[in-house]
């Protein structure tokens, strides 16, 4: 069963892959001669015009972004052939494995058939014994019905989303290869599988940052998502070469079961003796800091929005940046054996949930503000994580999925309604264009903000209590950040939906030509706004509650009292994430409701936190001055100097010169005069009788 | 095992080749070029069926050379012995495979004494393929710097605008090598009264004649390798070969070095590069930085994937002389995979060379627009350069690293960050040359692969993302030479050890 979870959406995507590659090679004729313009001669004129079509097709939406009073909405270029085709086979499978994963999800957690199923050898080298398998435990199947169940659900989306795009085949296909990886990942039993994954996911989300290729900013994005997540993978990578040279496998039981003999074990780590275990566990994180965007490592994510908001949805909210957290959980056994890591988890969980919240609250861009919202929602599984409240933050995690995918989906059909405007400073009012979607997009926000019975609210709060209850040296930190934080949370999320949906519309033209989503697109957001609210309470004994040790048993290494403690929390502070969330709104309703004027005359008292916030803490132009134009300077002047000066100076170029100069030389002595040879011989002549006289001769 | 000397045929078809297109392409007229080109394809076509045979019976769990052919040559002591093993058939192989392929695309773009250029070809394969065969020194010897002749004449004759600057270059950096290697190679026959590789392997070496001889051995291979600083002359020569020439010199001639150094270097003088094998780490970090920094910053799109040529064999230095089986075999497979990986990124250039006659990175843009099948193609060999995990060129590097960090965890830090280098280069380059708005008034009616391309690149796409998913046959093939490598290097270092603590 789980291989057809984890290969159907591989299958669709070859099929839509080749779909695609035909339909484009149908339209791109083979041929190794160029013609050249003007001279008319054969089909020339023809091929002109198509050029022209290919030309002018750049998508409508990437132009949208910047100039946005244009309705471009014209399609220059037929469908790809075939189109239908894909997108019915990728969604159609997709289905099929999330109807599977739920399956699975009953068969695992409740009837406790957890399951390894080899496939077959990939490395094999001395000890080294790596073999493609797929892992289905609790922790498993959870992340297998999150990935399966909000993959289908915006593949079925992007067919009315994507409708008047040429390159349909290669969207979904690209959709389908991201569900193949992101399963890969989470069904691995070793660390190289889950590597494997790992950079899988990351080449998807390359492909479909980019998936507007004509458009500069969609390529920066995407080579800068790739880059950032490297940087990553670099830790990653470290972590589990140093997991080998300690436990000399990479099998996650064999390392289970070899991790509790590493203790008091130290590495030399570049002059640090640091504790095995420790140093293991830091370089592990840095994967997931990469992949889940925590703070320092999150400028990609904000602009990774330059992809389709199907795909913000899908890999950028519910699933590919909940990696990092699900490989916390995966590797808790490990975590759980080194306390300073806890603590660098929460720590930085803590400063993301904090950090982006800010940066929130003064975007512009309706997709960043829920990008930065993701971004400090990773932030709170973290912290989860840290307080080694596993099965909490899987639960945070779960119920993320569901609301943040429909905040994304839920963007995207008002993206949709207004005609691919992204601001919501144009926007306005538009509740009575589009009441569905604002119905739903009002759930999401519920949930998001933690509002009582809505998902969010239940495992938000049980996060902060998890921060508060543990014995961490950063818990109170930690506590204090994330409640600071969910009152941010409700105020930039109120934000949105005030400036959104509420007020006079800003963009008359785009207001009176707004219009529901095609039902391809309701049927989603609707399921994913059920979601949103049954996410919650039906699953939280499962999460949280007593049901924690029965449901996940082996699969995650709880902090063995931290369940009991979060329940001996004080009243009064339990409910404290409940009344900053309301007086975020309120802050928000006074803002933007009752007194519009507030928010501008704020950001002109205090120009500098402004500036600040909305320079995201300056952390792109910092990384451009201290990485970027480094290297590219270092770069430039080891090839021209380095390279050209010393080596090539001093090495041939030098020699064959230094050649040239002394032949030269030798040329000049032999004048051809005769008396000028004699001069010589006679100095030589000199030369040997002194020598004879004074030197050997003379002893 | 055969009743026949399959690696004679093997070396030797070539020859017969190239007396055929000698023969039968006469006159320099069409007719002439035509016959060359299909001569020197069907010789090598059947000279990689042949080559398969050694792949049929190869044994993968014997460590001893199989295939042996022997036969008394020169003087005494110096004999015709050929043989492979886990280590070096797989190089044959390469060499046979990709040969088809140059033939294959060189079949348009030379028009220019194309006899003469098939010739050279054929001459080059039955050198390389002798080279990795070769069991005695002087043999080898032979092989390895007969190499560079066809080569030089490659880049010299059918080269670009500066070939002779780069062919020069070319000769006298790997001259140089050459020369202190061919002192070495007479001092160890003075040592052991033979020239014969397997008696060498199992000949003690006094420690002093060690280090001079590795010295020597090193200036050849690091030259051929090249690492770094010996590495300039493989940018200028790149950039000057045409592009069969580029395949060939990435694909292949390349690895003689890393070749060298496992059949010589590690067995024979064990303890001089135990000695020294901390100069090599700091040479390949040094390499996998350095030029990936320089990569970075190209402007030539064949200059930017010689510079993370180089930066890739760094790796394959690192993992041979961690000495640790995951190094070793890591190296043997980035020797292969980078074979594949570089060879099918030139032959991607050419591609666009033969349409535009420019490298230049920024003459490009936008390609995707018209040429989705190339598009995808190179995306393939991007992410292989780049390691990503399925593709082949992941297994080789995660296989040295994880084979250096036991041994050296500074050495596998800064090479780890060659991961991130690696993607910046690489990508940008696929975005200046593929993506983007096609925009180039001349680059508008430019057109897509053609099936005689797509006959080139199409079987390398495939054992790329094979070699990714499945390394198996590559790494098994290896594995018993490679694990005796490994375990003879040990036992020699530790009984030194052994000795100094007493």
């Amino acid at each position: 069963m789980v291989q057809a979870i984890v290969f159907l959406p591989l299958l669709g995507a070859i099929l839509a892959g080749l779909i695609s590659l035909f339909g484009a090679h149908a339209r791109c004729p083979s041929g190794d001669t160029v013609e050249h313009h003007g001279d008319g001669h054969g089909h020339g004129t023809t091929d002109v015009n198509e050029d022209a079509g290919v030309i002018h097709a750049s998508s409508h939406e990437p132009d949208a972004h910047d100039d946005h009073g244009r309705d471009d909405h014209h399609v220059a270029e037929p469908a790809a052939a075939g189109s239908r085709a894909a997108e019915l086979i990728t969604t159609g499978f997709l289905f099929v494995s999330a109807a599977l994963s739920w399956a699975t999800l009953v068969d695992v957690g409740f009837m406790h058939h957890d399951a390894t199923v080899p496939l077959f050898p990939w490395i094999f080298s001395g000890d080294l014994q790596v073999s493609w398998a797929l892992r289905v435990d609790t922790l498993t199947a959870v992340m297998l019905v999150v990935v399966t169940t909000v993959s289908s659900l915006v593949h079925l989306y992007s067919i009315g989303y994507m409708d008047e795009d040429p390159y349909r085949p290669r969207f979904f296909g690209y959709l389908s290869l991201f569900t193949f990886a992101m399963l890969m990942l989470v069904t691995a039993d070793n660390l190289a599988q889950l590597f494997f994954g790992w950079e899988g996911v990351g080449l998807a989300s390359y492909l479909l940052i980019g998936f507007w290729y004509q458009k500069p900013s969609a390529n920066a994005a995407a080579i800068k998502a790739f880059v950032v997540n490297r940087v990553g993978d670099f830790g990653f990578a470290l972590g589990i070469f140093a997991v080998f040279m300690m436990m000399n496998s990479i099998d996650l039981e064999t390392i289970f079961h070899a991790a509790p003999g590493l203790a008091g074990k130290t590495i030399d780590f570049l002059g640090w003796q640091a504790d095995a275990m420790t140093l293991i566990c830091l370089l592990l994180f840095m994967g997931a800091m990469g992949k889940s965007a925590q703070f320092l490592l999150h400028t990609w994510l904000p602009d990774a929005m330059e992809g389709p908001t199907p795909v913000s949805a899908l890999i950028h909210a519910a699933t590919m940046v909940t990696a990092g957290v699900f490989m916390v959980a995966r590797l808790s056994p490990l975590f759980e054996l080194s306390p300073t890591a806890q603590s660098v988890v929460m720590f930085f969980g803590a400063t993301t949930a904090f950090f982006a919240a800010t940066v929130g609250l003064v975007q512009n861009d309706i997709k960043r503000i829920v990008a930065y919202s993701t971004c400090s929602q990773l932030g709170y599984m973290f912290v989860a994580m840290g307080a080694g409240a596993y099965s909490v933050g899987m639960f945070h995690l779960f119920t993320h999925a569901f609301f943040k995918a429909l905040l994304f989906l839920g963007s995207g059909s008002v993206i949709y309604a207004m005609h691919h405007e992204q601001d919501i400073r144009n926007m306005g009012g538009l509740w009575r264009r589009i009441p569905y979607t604002f119905a739903v997009m009002c759930i999401g926000t519920l949930a998001l903000t933690g509002f009582p019975l809505f998902a969010g609210y239940f495992s938000k709060d049980a996060i902060i209590e998890s921060a508060y209850a543990s014995q961490n040296p950063v818990s109170t930190y930690a506590y204090v950040l994330t409640v600071v934080a969910a009152g941010l949370t409700s105020f930039y999320s109120w934000r949105l939906m005030f400036k959104t949906f509420f007020g006079e519309p800003h963009d008359r033209e785009h207001y009176e030509a707004a219009h529901e989503s095609p039902l391809w697109m309701l049927i989603p957001i609707g399921v994913l706004a059920a979601g949103s609210i049954l996410s919650g309470f039906p699953f939280r004994e499962l999460f949280v509650g007593h049901g924690v040790e029965e449901f996940f048993r082996e699969s995650v290494k709880m902090n063995p009292h931290i369940l009991d403690d979060m329940e001996k929390m004080p009243a009064a502070l339990g409910s404290l994430p409940f009344v900053m969330m309301v007086i975020g709104a309120f802050v928000s309703y006074i803002f933007y409701i009752r007194r519009p004027y507030i928010p501008e005359q704020l950001a002109a008292e205090q120009p500098m936190l402004y500036q600040f916030l909305l320079n995201k803490w300056y952390f792109d132009e910092l990384y451009d001055l201290i990485f970027v134009r480094p290297a590219k300077w270092i770069g430039r002047f080891l090839w021209k100097f380095g390279d050209g000066y010393i080596i090539d100076g001093f090495g041939p170029d030098g020699v064959s010169a230094r050649v040239l100069d002394v032949t030269r030389n030798v040329v000049k002595i032999q004048t051809g005069y005769l008396y000028h040879y004699a001069f010589a011989m006679l100095i030589g002549v000199a030369g040997l009788i002194t020598w004879f006289m004074f030197g050997a001769g003379g002893q | 095992m055969t009743t026949w000397p399959v690696i004679f045929v093997v070396w030797f078809l070539p020859v017969v080749g190239t007396l055929l297109v000698y023969l039968l392409a006469r006159g320099g007229d069409e007719a002439a070029n035509r016959n060359a080109r299909w001569i020197a394809l069907w010789t090598t076509l059947i000279d990689f069926a042949v080559s398969l045979v050694l792949v049929w019976h190869f044994d993968p769990a014997q460590t001893d050379f199989q295939f042996v052919e022997k036969g008394s040559w020169l003087a005494t002591g110096i004999t015709y012995h050929m043989g492979v093993d886990g280590v070096s058939l797989p190089f044959v192989i390469l060499t046979t495979a990709l040969m088809p392929v140059c033939i294959i695309a060189s079949w348009k773009s030379i028009t220019q004494r194309v006899p003469e250029y098939m010739m050279a070809f054929l001459i080059l394969e039955t050198l390389m393929v002798g080279t990795f065969c070769a069991l005695d020194l002087v043999l080898f010897y032979l092989f390895f710097e007969g190499g560079l002749i066809p080569m030089f004449l490659i880049i010299g004759v059918w080269g670009g605008p500066r070939r002779v600057y780069a062919s020069f270059k070319f000769f006298l950096y790997t001259l140089l090598g050459s020369v202190l290697m061919l002192l070495a190679i007479m001092a160890l026959y003075w040592n052991g009264n033979t020239t014969d590789i397997p008696t060498l392997m199992h000949t003690a070496v006094p420690r002093s004649l060690q280090t001079w001889a590795w010295l020597a051995f090193f200036a050849s291979f690091a030259v051929k390798m090249p690492m770094w600083p010996v590495h300039t002359w493989l940018p200028d020569a790149h950039v000057e070969a045409p592009t069969a020439g580029s395949v060939i010199l990435a694909a292949i001639l390349l690895k003689m070095g890393g070749y060298g150094f496992l059949r010589f270097s590690l067995p024979m003088f064990p303890l001089a590069s135990h000695d020294f094998a901390p100069l090599i780490y700091s040479l390949s970090v040094t390499a996998i930085i350095y030029t990936s920094l320089v990569a970075l910053m190209q402007e030539d799109m064949k200059k930017l994937i010689a510079y993370s040529s180089v930066a890739h064999m760094g790796f394959v230095t690192m993992g041979i002389f961690a000495g640790t089986v995951q190094g070793v075999a890591g190296g043997v497979f980035q020797m292969i995979s980078h074979g594949i990986v570089s060879g099918a990124l030139f032959l991607c250039v050419g591609i666009v060379y033969d349409r535009m006659h420019t490298r230049e990175i920024a003459a490009y843009g936008g390609l995707v627009n018209r040429m989705p099948l190339y598009a995808m193609v190179f995306m393939v060999f991007t992410m292989a350069n780049v390691g990503l995990p399925g593709t082949s060129g992941f297994i080789g590097e995660f296989l040295t690293l994880l084979g250096t960090f036991k041994v050296s965890i500074p050495t596998a830090f800064f090479a780890t960050t060659g991961v991130i280098l690696s993607a910046c280069y690489a990508l940008w380059l696929y975005r200046k040359i593929i993506f983007g708005a096609l925009v180039k008034p001349s680059l508008m009616t430019i057109k897509d692969m053609t099936l005689r391309e797509c006959l080139t690149l199409f079987p390398l796409v495939a054992l790329t993302i094979l070699f990714g998913i499945y390394p198996k046959p590559v790494l098994d093939m290896s594995a018993a030479s490679v694990q005796q490598l490994v375990s003879n290097y040990s036992t020699a270092i530790s009984a030194v050890k052994a000795a100094a603590l007493q």
